[in-house]
């Protein structure tokens, strides 16, 4: 029955992999037309990685430079680890987007635009002086010119619906075309449209009118006479969704909470890029979790101290500048031995910076912001759906050890996406507390129950006969009470340490992808890891040595990382920032490291990566 | 109702129950060892259960509260007491919440906390320990020091303009308003049940003395010879009279509360407002009359109305998902969306 089985086009090219960014005005509904080609891409079995990019603004001006949106997506049929360097097509909503976007278009790479808005004031409000659909400025490029908007009124003409309603059906056309170009079925998307609108039947009908017409122009126009196939990717067997990082931090802290049989409480003060986390979650209270939209940062990780004091599994997200904010209260979880969560979605500072955009920057204050001697542990995911490993790694330690952890992702693992094979439940580690109802008269709060987690009891109010008070004043290493000996505080501060040093035993030891010695490491952290492994895959298959680890614990380090790491002449670190795992690896174990840094609120791309790896490569052949 | 624990109760407390072997270690002649006194004496009679009382507190004087009390306790950070209470409370409703907090702690750093929490309307008992300076950090005035307070950061007085607690309560959406005297004991015990009772935020705002830094602050609310024409004790459904032998009364004419005689004939008992704790528009002028000194000082319950605590919401909302959607399912929300199958 399907309309994609009966395909207009004249001719097939099998291909690996491609990338494709969706680009138009904030209000062109880009991300949405992202995601629906990303959910269908996910459909037909290709591995793949995405990036949404919109503006800071939530209505910058209709068609200025500042308000255009995108969504770009890598797909093959191997292993896709980022969402693709440069663009093979790029599709333009409006003469904005084009002039955003052009710079990072491959050379020869294919220009779709919707030509009806290629209009004097459009142009204007872009800064092209003269039409680029019409000039030679686009002559390296294949350009697909479409009068998108007029292909539109016309299919969906006998509709009762506004100009403004027509227009905003002109992406689903864009879809539809990419969807002939690529050869992936429509029906998922005509699903989705269903359920979207379903109480507005005539919206449902102008949106389908428009996909079809989208996929059914491929094939019709000179220029488009080609499609693409790429085969399936070859993935380990099981269920898969696609999933962005945001979202699977949600569901790992519900996971952790089924897990756990602890109750999950999770407060938060909305900031941009950590919010998703906080509307999804609201959406699990059937769970009986508790969600606490806070009137500050402040607020939001100080309830969260509350109830983790009442025997939670409490939990707080934010961004940099809301971490700041925490600061003094995470050292009252420290001093108070209470099991926290922090999860930390960076985006691109300092101060308010630039908000919708990603960075690596909170390492140094994941790991040092407090006053005094305040350690916790911090962790950072690697990939969307590492996401969800890492948050449950995080409650598993905070809750075992009775301390503070730090997860760190960013702006790119949080609204990037990837196929995520199913986690199950019962495949899930298990997660002990220390949470005890008895002690048979002699209890004291602060005293370490399990000396290989170096855990406290966690004693909650409501339990007959632990009453004890706790508190932000040093306390004696046993009792609890309030104690301001110098020898007992120098005895506390050395055990706050050794509570995170001893998390190390339970980490397993780290290994490297390629070889485990040679010239030449790539050590990174967070978000790189999909632009170093796909460089250094790369790399390798050209035939050079050259090897890649990367670091989900932060602090501490695992116990092996130093051995790894001396068996390599020289280490390569890239980073979002300006060096910052780069200085601890060598304050940590004196060797030294190159740093490649880039700090424009975008990810590496892997040309980037691969550059300065074989600049590396090529120095040290020449020594 | 917090109360309803009361029958499952085999425990008899007594204030020994409450106390602590430490050391107090206030001030000699501190307002706050009544305040920690009344509690321990109060505490007993409201049929909880001991282990179920936890005492929050911020930093300052009156914060090392909760180390003297013998309950589940937590002393936090300066400001932050009403925040953590707030997610302790959420976690766990079946507990007695009860925070000390004073008027920096408060009021200062902790201003905003403060009105959220009231506003949401939790289950908690707030004690304000005001005593109008800053005591643990050796006398520097407070946000309700008066305006052209001389104190060490202020050689030239303060120009700062004191908040009004209870008008600031009313603000935030307060659902329980009282204020009290740390030398009243009877009064206060009263106040710190009637606190206990109400079903939802209270605020009870207590008059303390900083013996060090602010002696005089309340000096004719306390003294014999003064106070009967300083306070004006409220209680509801009774006329609003003071003074030694209750001539006195407030009056509205119009708009405006005035002070009346009745000994000069020209007024009787009739005149005399009749206070109703729930009228908020009484609540008002009464909270209007703390900084005025042509009017006395009210004590007692100035405020109290019912409404839903924030807690009784939140698990209501987590009953009606699970009525709607049924209890969480991890596979479900795995699945949500659209999935596929490799082989
Ligand atoms: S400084 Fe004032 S408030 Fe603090 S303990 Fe001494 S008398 Fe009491």
């Amino acid at each position: 029955m399907s309309e994609s089985k009966k395909r207009p086009g004249k001719s097939v090219k099998e291909v690996d992999q491609v990338t494709i960014r969706f680009a138009g005005d904030s209000g062109d509904g880009m991300q949405l037309t992202g995601s629906q080609f990303t959910e269908t891409t996910g459909i037909v079995g290709n591995d793949l990685a995405t990036l949404p990019d919109y503006p800071a603004e939530i209505r910058a001006p209709a068609g200025s430079l500042a308000g255009v949106s995108s969504f770009q997506i890598q797909f093959g049929h191997e292993d896709i680890q980022t969402p693709g360097d440069q663009p093979d097509v790029l599709v333009v909503m409006n003469p904005a987007a084009l002039k955003v976007n052009l710079p990072e278009l491959r050379r020869h790479g294919i220009i779709i635009a919707n030509k009806s808005t290629f209009n004097t004031r459009n142009l204007d409000l872009a800064e092209w002086d003269v039409n680029p659909l019409e000039g030679d400025a686009l002559l390296e490029y294949t350009v697909v010119s479409i009068d998108m908007t007029l292909m539109v009124e016309k299919a969906l003409e006998g509709l009762r619906l506004t100009s403004k309603e027509v227009a905003r059906s002109t992406n689903m056309f864009a879809l539809g075309l990419l969807y002939w170009m690529y050869d992936r079925p429509i029906e998922n998307t005509i699903e989705f449209i269903e359920a979207k609108f379903k109480s507005r039947p005539e919206i449902v009908e102008a949106n389908k009118r428009a996909l079809q017409a989208g996929y059914n122009f491929g094939g019709t126009n000179r220029l488009i006479q080609t499609s693409y196939r790429v085969s399936k990717a070859d993935l380990p067997p099981g269920t898969y969704r696609n999933i962005m990082g945001n979202h699977a931090v949600a569901l790992g802290l519900v996971a952790a909470s089924q897990k756990s049989k602890l109750p999950l409480f999770y407060a938060s003060y909305p900031i941009t890029p950590a919010s998703d986390i906080l509307h999804m979650i609201s959406h699990y209270h059937n769970f009986g979790i508790i969600t606490f939209q806070a009137e500050d940062e402040i607020a939001a990780v100080t309830s969260a101290i509350g109830a983790s004091f009442a025997g939670s599994l409490a939990v707080t997200g934010t961004s940099g500048p809301g971490m700041a904010l925490m600061t003094e209260a995470i050292g009252l979880a420290v001093a108070a031995e209470l099991p926290l969560v922090l999860v930390n979605v960076q985006r691109a500072g300092p101060s308010t910076g630039l908000p919708t955009k990603t960075e690596q920057a909170d390492l140094f204050q994941a790991m040092y912001g407090r006053n005094a001697e305040t350690p916790v542990v911090v962790l950072a995911a690697a990939t969307p759906s590492d996401c969800f490993s890492m948050v449950y790694e995080a409650c598993r330690i905070a809750v075992r050890h009775m301390v503070p952890v730090i997860l760190l992702s960013d702006t790119y693992l949080g609204s990037g996406s990837e196929p995520w094979r199913l986690a199950r439940l019962e495949d899930l580690p298990p997660i002990e507390n220390h949470m005890i109802t008895d002690t048979n008269g002699s209890f004291h709060p602060f005293e370490i129950v399990d000396p290989k987690t170096m855990a406290r009891g966690w004693a909650v109010p409501g339990t007959p006969g632990l009453e004890h008070r706790i508190g932000g004043l040093e306390k004696d290493a046993v009792t609890g009470e309030v104690n301001y000996e110098a020898e007992n505080h120098e005895q506390m501060v050395r055990r706050r340490q050794k509570k995170v040093d001893v998390v190390a035993e339970y980490i397993p030891p780290v290994a490297t992808f390629g070889d485990e010695s040679g010239n030449l490491l790539v050590l990174g952290w967070g978000s790189t890891y999909g632009a170093i492994r796909a460089t250094v895959e790369t790399v390798r298959e050209k035939g050079h040595p050259v090897s890649h680890l990367h670091l989900r614990h932060l602090n501490p380090f695992p116990k092996n990382l130093g051995d790894v790491l001396v068996k390599f002449r020289r280490i390569l670190v890239p980073e979002i920032n300006l060096g910052q795992l780069a200085r601890i690896i060598r304050s940590e174990y004196l060797i030294d490291t190159i740093s490649y840094n880039k700090v424009q609120g975008k990810p590496f791309t892997t040309g980037e990566i691969e550059e300065k790896v074989m600049e590396l490569l090529k120095e040290t052949e020449d020594a | 109702m917090p109360d309803e624990t009361n029958a499952s109760m085999p425990q008899v407390l007594t204030r020994r129950d409450f106390t602590t072997g430490r050391t107090v270690r206030w001030c000699p002649g501190c307002g706050d060892y009544s305040i920690l006194s009344q509690i321990q004496k109060t505490f007993p009679e409201l049929g909880r259960k001991k282990e179920d009382f936890v005492f929050v507190s911020g930093i300052g004087c009156s914060s090392r509260f909760p180390y003297y009390m013998d309950t589940y306790g937590f002393h936090t950070i300066h400001g932050r007491a009403t925040s953590i209470a707030t997610g302790l409370k959420m976690a766990n409703p079946d507990l007695s919440v009860w925070i000390a907090t004073g008027d920096g702690d408060c009021l200062s750093i902790g201003g905003n906390h403060f009105i959220h929490l009231l506003r949401r309307n939790l289950d908690i008992n707030l004690l304000l320990f005001n005593n109008r300076i800053y005591g643990l950090t050796k006398g520097q005035y407070s946000p309700t020091s008066e305006f052209g307070k001389v104190t060490k950061s202020t050689p030239q007085g303060s120009i700062d303009w004191p908040f009004n607690p209870p008008a600031l309560a009313l603000g935030a959406a307060a659902t329980f308003i009282a204020r009290s005297i740390d030398v009243e004991s009877k009064h206060l015990q009263e106040m710190i049940k009637a606190a206990y009772k109400h079903h939802g935020t209270s605020f009870l705002e207590i008059y303390q003395k900083c013996i060090i830094f602010n002696n005089d602050a309340f000096l004719t609310l306390t003294e014999k010879g003064t106070k009967a024409d300083r306070q004006l004790l409220l209680e509801d459904g009774k006329p609003m009279l003071f003074g030694k032998d209750l001539t006195q009364g407030i009056y509205m004419d119009c708009a405006c509360p005035e002070v009346i005689d009745l000994t000069d004939g020209k007024y009787s008992i009739d005149d005399v407002l009749v206070h109703d704790k729930t009228d908020r528009m009484k609540a008002l002028i009464l909270s209007e009359m703390t900084y005025r000194p042509e009017f006395p000082v009210p004590l007692g319950i100035i405020y109290e109305v019912e409404k839903n605590t924030y807690e009784d919401l939140t698990y209501q909302q987590i009953d009606q998902a699970v009525e709607k959607v049924g209890p969480g399912d991890m596979d479900a929300i795995l699945r949500a969306g659209h999935t596929w199958e490799i082989k």
